[in-house]
């Protein structure tokens, strides 16, 4: 039996912690910490509601957008505020465009290298590589001299003796599969995600100032007026510009990330039938084509999926979620240990047990994370685009089941091999194909409703906070790049009176709770084949499956007005 | 630590031309303030053969400025600066994890001691536990990397000053309270601008120094300039037309953003001029109000976000736009004065557009000269909890002379 440690866990978000039992070449138990805290929650209380998403969109920067698009659901939630359709479809683009971008950079920048080699790569014959590429795709970037160019500036890194961002990696481990040709075409299209990702999300500029944290969120709408003659607001020409960048995001998906996701699956089939070990899934559904508390319209269906029973879709009640933090550092008041929270009663009371740094391990019997342990009613759920994908694909959305068949078809394997490491990676890049052409749909929307004079933008009627209720609380979910995250807020006399937020990464790499029920990357690491303890590039590929996000896992917005100081909690995610 | 080939003859390899590097640096050039002739001298500090080593650590932080890092501008020509460094640490994006991880920043702390630039995002707690990578202290870390680097840029509101994570219990603080001797380049914003980052690494690669900072120890390229001034609503401003609900008929017209809580009037910036994604947009352009996010402790200084700044007494649906000006001169000028901003140019341009819009009302204030002006009205601002705090040391410190020494 050896005890490793994975510390930090690198091209995540945030400060991630892995701590795994190996015997027999495989991990037999796992633990999950967040390492680093802020309190973000509690930073709100006491202010206007209708700033909340201005510091909440603060929780992270990568999940940058998803914190405010919830935020302001929850506040419009709790004081009947409506934003009118072109606001909804403006959100939808940023939303959609966000989840596109960040899935594509997730597989490039902060997964491939699990799978390719990069060394190996300057061993490549480019004009076979080429000859490889147009064999499974129609992308232009495919001659000889395209590979060859890549390979020179590889080599003139790697003959500089400074490997810079590739220094550490694990090159030449034999869990590496790929070949030479395979690796170059993968190091090129890192390469090219690299300058894509830079254009597509000027989306984002255009409709909110700019990205990271985008500034034109407003409760009720947004701050982005349409008038299709004027210069200073969406008009035809902004119209021209999101189409073209939608229309890059469909030729890169369909040309690139897909076809290489299959490349990938195609040699590790293995990986199919490793990294799943989670039972139940959860999603609150989104990305409709109709305003966003009309369920009915959405393109991903709300749901649960307990213990893989694909022909019982549940529905999702919101009032089931709770957190525990037996094995967090985090006091709750009065019998404590083994409460489970409903958000709207969330505490977020900070207190740090674990070893004093520098240590070597944590005390994992006891408490180890600083992320709280979400449940739905009691049960581990894993949220993301496999929940997505599977939800959508077992109530029968049509979009979701042509693609996610033909996808299993064409590696040869059945539905199973979604509950895996790489059924994550390949619901991650299918969601992306849907999702695209949703932003198309949306688009051609707002050009129509721009065209026939319909200029609302937000609804105005509940700026005025002597307008609200003297008490009102709000639900706000979105289903976002890592799965579902939900901001709920308690309003009082005009100020926020309490706020959490519950994160897709929560839910992910929650630890153990009350019960000793390990969280979602705990259970999915179980049998994860490990070759080389001291270079266990297995276990991140299972972790990197889930695209971490601890920033957003560990929340907490700390409320500190007039002069008085508390604790308080705030959960994101996305 | 060197490599074998010049930036331009990599560049050509990857097909990038001259013609396309010198039109980056003069972009770099224009960023910097300094005169186009400079694009020459920029070409060639980068166009030699030399490849400092890098290490960017991120502690309490939210990955934006590594994600806006990302965003540079210029796909294949901006590139040029990471490929002119030796990246050799970054949680985000390398390739290893864990002790392999580590190794390269304890690597290059000892073989490039004092050599190497160091990056950080993020606040850094001082109590236990808050903040551990690899089992160690963010605090034990930030003086290990900041410490022994040639300079460190902080980049990001909470690497500066704490930013929102000093509002929150674990009390995080900026790199230049928790490592007194390190020398910091402060780059505030929530986040950063690559723009401006980059071409203060580019100005170091050039001149092999920084480029003038102001109190603040922030780059006055950069963070010399009110975003009011700037601002290309400014006209609708002074005309005094302004978007008084989302959506109105003068947001559509993309009329001033003032009497929604825009907090450009006490800000400065220089987001309306390099703009954000490739050129593409800033908040205000794009209908959204400025929240001041590159202005000292700016969490404190522009929330309530939507409030209207003070000083401004009678606003309401009868106020002329000359009252609205005077008030707000008041501040902005103290404002300019306090932040020791181009004392010359800003004061010049203050008491031109004071003269012009308070001709009427003939206020005291209006042509004073600016420090005079600034110790009443920064004491008004203040106890009204907006404006930025008083400048801890006298507020002309370096700043014209940084700028003219640039463009000698």
């Amino acid at each position: 039996m050896t005890r490793i440690k994975i510390d930090p866990v690198t091209r995540i978000e945030g400060h991630l912690r892995i701590e795994a039992e190996v015997s027999g070449g495989k991990v037999t138990e796992a633990w999950a910490s967040g390492t680093m805290f802020r309190g973000i929650e509690k930073i709100v209380e006491g202010r206007d509601p209708r700033e909340a998403w201005i510091w909440a969109q603060r929780i992270c920067g990568v999940c940058t957008t998803v914190h405010a698009i919830a935020s302001v659901r929850a506040v419009e939630d709790a004081i009947g505020a409506t934003p009118p359709p072109n606001a909804e479809l403006v959100r939808n683009l940023i939303a959609g465009s966000q989840l596109v971008h960040d899935h594509v950079i997730h597989f490039y920048q902060l997964h491939a290298l699990d799978w390719v080699d990069i060394t190996s790569a300057l061993k490549a014959d480019p004009a076979k590589t080429s000859r490889l590429a147009q064999s499974i795709s129609d992308y232009p970037s495919s001659s000889p001299t395209y590979f060859s160019g890549v390979v020179n500036r590889l080599k003139t890194v790697a003959d500089s003796g400074q490997l810079s961002l590739f220094a550490s990696g694990y090159w030449g481990h034999p869990a590496y599969r790929l070949t030479p040709e395979e690796n170059l075409l993968a190091v090129a299209h890192y390469l090219d995600a690299l300058e894509w990702q830079r254009d597509v999300i000027r989306i984002h500029a255009l409709l909110g100032g700019k990205n990271p944290h985008p500034q034109t969120f407003v409760v009720g709408g947004m701050a982005t007026p349409i008038d299709p003659n004027s210069p200073q607001a969406i008009n035809p020409a902004a119209i021209d510009f999101l189409r073209a960048r939608i229309e890059s995001m469909r030729t890169f998906i369909a040309q690139v990330y897909i076809p290489d996701v299959l490349l990938v699956a195609s040699a590790y089939p293995d990986w199919t039938t490793i990294g799943g070990n989670t039972r139940n899934f959860m999603t609150y559904g989104g990305y409709g084509t109709g305003s966003v508390s009309d369920t009915a319209t959405y393109l991903f269906p709300r749901g649960i999926i307990m213990d893989r029973d694909l022909a019982h879709v549940l529905p999702m009640d919101q009032e089931k979620i709770s957190e525990q933090v037996a094995r967090s550092w985090y006091s709750y008041p009065g019998s404590g240990e083994a409460t489970a929270l409903h958000p709207y009663q969330g505490v977020t009371d900070a207190n740090y047990t674990g070893p004093t740094p520098p240590y070597q391990w944590l005390e994992t019997n006891g408490k180890y994370s600083w992320l709280k342990a979400p449940r739905y009613g009691g049960a581990v759920m894993e949220v993301g685009p496999l929940a997505r994908v599977l939800v959508a694909y077992a109530s029968g959305v049509p979009a979701v089941t042509k693609v996610v068949n033909s996808t299993l078809k064409k590696l040869g394997v059945g539905p199973a091999a979604l509950y895996s490491t790489l059924g994550r990676v390949a619901a991650r890049a299918l969601e992306s194909a849907i999702v695209v052409e949703q932003l198309s749909a949306w688009v051609d929307e707002l050009d129509h409703n721009m065209t026939f004079g319909d200029l609302r933008i937000a609804d105005t009627t509940k700026w005025d906070p002597s307008s609200w209720p003297s008490s009102a609380r709000g639900f706000g979910p979105h289903e976002v790049p890592r799965g579902a995250l939900g901001h709920w807020v308690e309003i009082s006399d005009g100020t926020i009176k309490n706020y959490q937020a519950v994160v897709p990464t929560t839910w992910n790499a929650s630890p153990r709770d009350a019960q000793g029920q390990p969280g979602a990357y705990e259970q999915a690491l179980v049998g994860t084949p490990v070759a080389d303890p001291t270079r266990p590039i297995e276990l991140l590929r299972t972790v990197h499956s889930f695209d971490p996000c601890l920033a957003c896992a560990v929340h907490v917005l700390d409320a500190e007005r007039a002069g008085e100081r508390t604790i308080v909690t705030v959960e994101a995610g996305r | 630590m060197f490599l074998n080939q010049s930036l331009p003859e990599r560049l050509e390899e990857r097909g990038v031309s001259r013609r396309a590097f010198m039109a980056f640096c003069g972009v770099m050039a224009s960023t910097l303030a300094l005169p186009a002739s400079y694009r020459t001298a920029i070409a060639e500090a980068l166009g030699t053969v030399r490849r400092p080593v890098l290490v960017w650590r991120q502690f309490q932080d939210c990955a934006g400025n590594s994600e806006s890092i990302l965003r540079s501008p210029q796909p294949d020509v901006a590139q040029i600066v990471l490929e002119t460094l030796a990246w050799n640490y970054h949680e985000l994006i390398m390739a290893g994890s864990g002790e392999q991880a580590e190794a390269q920043s304890t690597q290059a702390v000892r073989d490039f001691k004092g050599q190497y630039i160091a990056v950080i995002e993020g606040a850094i707690p001082t109590g236990d536990g808050f903040c551990t990578i690899g089992g160690r202290s963010a605090l034990d870390l930030a003086r290990e990397v900041a410490g022994n680097a040639k300079f460190t840029l902080a980049v990001g509101a909470c690497a500066w000053d704490g930013g929102i994570v000093q509002h929150g219990p674990t009390g995080g603080q900026g790199v230049q309270d928790v490592v007194p001797g390190a020398t910091v380049v402060n780059l505030g914003g929530c986040p950063h601008n690559p723009v401006n980052t980059v071409a203060v690494l580019v100005h170091y690669l050039t001149f092999n120094e920084m480029p003038a900072l102001d109190q603040y120890n922030r780059p006055l390229f950069a963070y010399g300039d009110l975003i009011h001034d700037q601002c290309e609503r400014r006209a609708y401003f002074d005309a005094g037309l302004f978007v008084e609900s989302w959506g109105d008929e003068g947001h559509r017209k993309g009329y001033c953003l003032y009497k929604m809580g825009c907090k450009g009037p006490i800000a400065t910036y220089n987001c309306p001029n390099v703009r954000w994604n490739d050129g593409t947009s800033w908040p205000v352009q794009a209908g959204g109000t400025c929240i001041g996010c590159a202005s000292h402790d700016f969490w404190t200084n522009s929330s309530p976000f939507y409030g209207r700044l003070p000083n401004v007494s009678g606003f309401g649906a009868d106020t002329t736009a000359e009252t609205v000006g005077v008030g707000l001169l008041v501040g902005v000028t103290a404002l300019m004065a306090a932040h020791g901003v181009g004392k010359g140019l800003q004061a010049a341009r203050a008491r031109e557009t004071a003269g012009a819009s308070t001709e009427e009302a003939g206020t005291p204030e209006a042509g004073a000269p600016p420090v005079e002006a600034a110790a009443p009205a920064a004491e008004a601002t203040a106890e009204d909890g907006v404006a930025e705090p008083p400048p801890p040391q006298t507020p002309d410190t370096g700043s014209e002379g940084g700028r003219d020494a640039n463009q000698d």
